[in-house]
C-alpha cells in the first residue's frame, strides 16, 4: 500500500557554498525557490530524484520536499522548508538577505 | 598555558594538507560525497541547513588572547563576522565554503587550533570545568589531565571508530560545573589519605535516554588513569553496540550489562593492560603541569573596587552575578556574558571577540575560557582592574550582570541552522530573556538555569536544566515540551516532563507562570527555584503550567 503522493519540489545544497538550491524543470539548479519545478506526480519526481543524486559535482544531499503550487512558485507546506528558504530567525543571513537585495 | 610542541604541530599541518587534497579531489569529482562525508566530519566539518558548519575544538574551554583574535579573523574574513559558542566548549562558524575551509583550518593551525575529532565516533574534545585554575573551591587544576588525554585520544589508532561519540569531561573542584555525571566518562578529582586521584563516572549521557552517570570506581590512583580509560574504551570498543545507533552509546552498554558487570570486565581489562604503561604518560603529565602553572599572581590594593562597588550601582550589580571568588588573594574570575537580553545565547561577533582578547591580554594575564553554559570567562582578573574591564565590557555590549539568572540560558542552534532540529530553539531563549528583563523579575527569581534544545539529541541539555525546554515538530507545527528539576550538578538529576507540549506562542508565557508561581511558593528569596520544587515537588507547579486542566479537575 502507497501513501498518496504529496507534490513535491527537489531541494539540496551546493556543493561549493553549502547555500540551498532547488531544482528546475531544464535541469539547472537554482538559489530562488521561487524557479524550483513542483512535481506532481509520483514516478517522474523519483526519476528526477534519481538523476538529483548522480549531480554530486553540483550538490549534496538532495531530496524531495512537499510543496504546494502559490502564485509566485511552489511554496512549502512544512515549516523546516520555510526556514531553509528563508534563513535563520536571529540573523538576517541566509535566503533573505539576497532575496531583500532583489 | 599549554602551547603546541613541534609534535603537535607537525601532526596538524600535515592533517590540514591531507584535508585540502581530500577537498580538491571531492570538488574535482574523484571522491563522491559518501567518501567525503567522513572525512569532512573527522575535521569539523559538517552540512547544515543554510551552509556548511566548522566546528572549532577549544580544548578544556581554555584560549590565550591570540587565539581569541584568531576566531575573530577567521569570522571576519571566512563567515558572517561572529561565532557561536557551545556547550561542549566548541566554537561553530555557522556559513564558511567549503573551498576556504583547508584556509581556514591552516589559519587555525597557526595559533594551535584543530576542528579534529570535534565530530564522529571517537573521543570528542575533553571539557573541562571552566574556571578550572582559578576557582578558591578547587582541589586542583584539571586541565593538565584533560590535556594529557587529548594528546593520548587524538588520532589514537584504536579508538578511530568506537560505537559512537564518546565524551569526556573533568573537574578539580567538588562543585561541579563540568556536567560530569552527563558524559560518557565523568572525571572528578578526589583525595583519599592525601593521595591524589579521581572518582570514575562512567555511562551518562542526554539524547533520546536520558541517563546519568554511575561511579564505576570510587578512588582511582592518579597514575592508573590513562590506562584505566583505556580500559574503558577497550571494554566500550569491545561491548557497545553496534546494530542500533540508538543503543551505540555507552549509557545503554552499561544499562544492558548492569554496573556490577561492566565494572568487572573493565577492571579485568585494566588488570591485563596495566603493566605494559611503564610510567612515560607521567612524565609527560609533568611536562604538560608545568605549562599550566598559575601565573604570578600580582599584589596590590583592591580599593578602586571597593570604590567603584560602593559608588556605582551598574557596575555592583555585574560585580554581585558575574564575579566567582578567585583562589589567590585580591583576584576574581569574571564571567562576560554573551546574553544581553535578545541576544542569541553564545554569539560573540568579531570585535567583541576583539574586546575580550584585548581585556585578557591587558587585565587578565592572557588568559580566557569557554564555558559550557555559553559564556566566556576572563579566569584570573585582580579586583582593582575590575572597574577599568566592566567599562570596556559594557562599550562592547559584553556587560550583561545575568550570569546564572533567568536569561542566562543554554540554547542549541535549533531548526535556525541544525539540520536535525524539530523546532527552533534561539527565538525561545531570546524571547524569555526579553521578558524576564522587561518585567524586572530576573534579579528577584535569582539562580535559574533555563536550557533549551531543539530537538531529542539534547545538545542544549535540556534535561539538567531547572527547567527544561524541548522544541518538537508535532503534526508540523512547532511544539515545546517543560521538564522540570533537572540539575548539572554535583546533586544532578534529570528533569522530569511536567505534561504536553505548548506551542511556540504560548511557551514564554507558560514559563512566566511557572516562575510567579515560584515566587509564591518559595519559602523566601534564600529558596531557589530547584529547592523549591525539591522540596514540593512537582505538583503546584504543574498547576501553574495547566491552569486549564486544574480548572477542569475542580
Ligand atoms: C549543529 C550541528 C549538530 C549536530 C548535527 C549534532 C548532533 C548531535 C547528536 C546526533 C546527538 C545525540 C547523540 C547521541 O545521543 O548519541 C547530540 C548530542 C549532543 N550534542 Fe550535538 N549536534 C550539533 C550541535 C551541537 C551543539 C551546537 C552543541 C553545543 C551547544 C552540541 C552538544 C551536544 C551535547 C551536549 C549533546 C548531548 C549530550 C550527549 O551526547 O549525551 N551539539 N548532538
Ligand atoms: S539538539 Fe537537535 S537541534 Fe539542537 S543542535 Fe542538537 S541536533 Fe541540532
Amino acid at each position: 500500500m502507497s501513501r498518496r503522493f504529496t507534490p513535491s519540489v527537489i531541494t539540496a545544497n551546493a556543493l561549493l557554498s553549502g547555500e540551498v538550491v532547488w531544482l528546475c524543470a531544464d535541469g539547472q539548479w537554482s538559489p530562488d525557490p521561487r524557479a524550483a519545478a513542483l512535481f506532481t506526480d509520483a514516478d517522474l519526481a523519483q526519476d528526477r530524484l534519481a538523476w538529483a543524486q548522480g549531480q554530486a559535482q553540483a550538490v549534496v544531499g538532495p531530496y524531495l520536499a512537499g510543496a504546494k503550487s502559490g502564485p509566485d512558485g511552489p511554496e512549502p507546506v512544512h515549516f523546516r522548508e520555510a526556514f531553509r528558504r528563508r534563513g535563520p530567525s536571529n540573523y538576517p543571513h541566509g535566503k533573505q538577505e539576497a532575496l531583500c537585495r532583489g | 598555558m599549554y602551547r603546541h610542541n613541534d609534535f603537535d604541530q607537525a601532526f596538524i599541518r600535515q592533517r590540514n594538507a591531507q584535508f585540502r587534497a581530500q577537498v580538491e579531489r571531492r570538488l574535482s569529482g574523484a571522491l563522491t560525497e559518501e567518501e567525503f562525508r567522513p572525512l569532512r566530519l573527522m575535521n569539523g566539518l559538517y552540512l547544515q541547513l543554510h551552509a556548511y558548519m566548522l566546528r572549532v575544538a577549544i580544548p578544556y574551554g581554555t584560549l590565550n588572547s591570540a587565539q581569541m583574535r584568531q576566531l575573530a579573523m577567521i569570522a571576519e574574513r571566512w563567515d558572517k563576522g561572529y561565532g557561536h559558542f557551545t556547550t561542549r566548549q566548541n566554537i561553530q562558524f555557522n556559513w564558511p565554503k567549503l573551498g576556504d575551509v583547508p584556509d581556514i583550518l591552516d589559519a587555525l593551525g597557526e595559533v594551535g587550533m584543530h576542528a579534529i575529532q570535534t565530530s564522529g565516533n571517537c573521543v570528542r574534545n575533553v571539557t573541562a570545568d571552566h574556571f578550572a585554575g582559578a576557582a578558591a573551591d578547587e582541589i586542583a587544576d584539571p586541565r593538565p589531565v584533560a590535556e594529557l588525554l587529548r594528546q593520548w585520544s587524538t588520532d589514537h589508532p584504536e579508538f578511530q571508530f568506537l560505537p559512537r561519540k564518546f565524551k569526556i569531561a573533568i573537574t578539580g573542584s567538588p562543585n561541579d560545573r563540568a556536567v560530569t555525571r552527563a558524559h560518557d566518562i565523568g572525571l572528578r578529582m578526589v583525595e583519599s589519605d592525601g593521595e591524589p586521584g579521581f572518582e570514575v563516572i562512567v555511562g551518562g549521557g542526554l539524547g533520546r535516554t536520558p541517563l546519568l552517570g554511575m561511579v564505576v570506581r570510587a578512588f582511582l590512583p592518579r597514575g592508573d588513569l590513562l590506562p584505566y580509560v583505556e580500559a574503558i574504551l577497550s571494554t566500550y570498543n569491545s561491548f557497545g553496540r553496534r546494530d542500533n545507533k540508538y543503543k551505540a552509546r555507552i549509557k545503554i552498554t552499561l544499562h544492558e550489562l548492569g554496573l556490577d558487570e561492566l565494572r568487572s570486565r573493565i577492571e579485568a581489562r585494566f588488570a591485563e593492560i596495566r603493566p605494559e604503561w611503564r610510567g612515560a604518560d607521567q612524565s609527560i603529565l609533568a611536562d604538560i603541569e608545568r605549562d599550566f602553572a598559575p601565573p604570578t599572581f600580582r599584589k596590590a590594593p583592591v580599593d578602586a573596587f571597593e570604590t567603584a562597588y560602593a559608588a556605582d550601582p551598574v557596575f555592583r550589580a555585574w560585580a554581585d552575578t558575574n564575579l566567582h571568588p578567585h583562589r589567590a588573594g585580591g583576584h576574581a574570575i569574571v564571567t562576560i556574558s554573551t546574553k544581553a537580553h535578545g541576544a542569541t545565547p553564545g554569539d560573540a561577533t568579531a570585535d567583541q571577540m576583539r574586546v575580550m582578547a584585548d581585556l585578557a591580554q591587558r587585565f587578565g594575564y592572557d588568559e580566557l575560557r569557554i564555558s559550557h553554559e555559553q559564556n566566556v570567562i576572563l579566569p584570573h582578573v585582580h579586583k582593582a582592574d575590575l572597574p577599568a574591564v566592566h567599562a570596556a565590557l559594557r562599550s562592547a555590549g559584553l556587560a550583561t550582570s545575568n550570569a546564572g539568572l533567568i536569561s542566562d540560558i543554554i540554547a542549541c542552534p535549533g531548526m535556525d541552522y541544525c539540520a536535525l532540529a524539530t523546532a527552533r530553539s534561539i527565538p525561545v531563549a531570546q524571547e524569555i530573556a526579553e521578558r524576564f528583563h522587561a518585567l524586572g523579575l530576573e534579579h528577584e527569581i535569582g539562580a535559574m538555569k533555563i536550557k533549551i534544545s531543539g530537538c531529542i539529541n539534547a545538545c542544549g541539555h535540556h534535561h539538567v536544566g531547572h527547567v527544561g525546554i524541548l522544541g518538537l515538530d508535532k503534526a508540523g507545527v512547532e511544539n515545546y515540551q517543560i521538564t522540570l528539576g533537572g540539575d548539572g550538578t554535583e546533586t544532578a538529576a534529570i528533569g522530569e516532563r511536567a505534561g504536553p507540549g505548548f506551542a511556540y506562542d504560548e511557551i514564554v508565557p507558560a514559563i512566566e507562570r511557572l516562575m510567579r508561581a515560584y515566587l509564591s511558593l518559595r519559602d523566601g528569596p534564600g529558596e531557589s527555584f530547584l529547592q523549591a520544587y525539591r522540596r514540593l515537588g512537582p505538583a503546584p507547579f504543574k498547576a501553574a503550567l495547566y491552569p486549564e486542566e486544574k480548572a477542569h479537575a475542580a
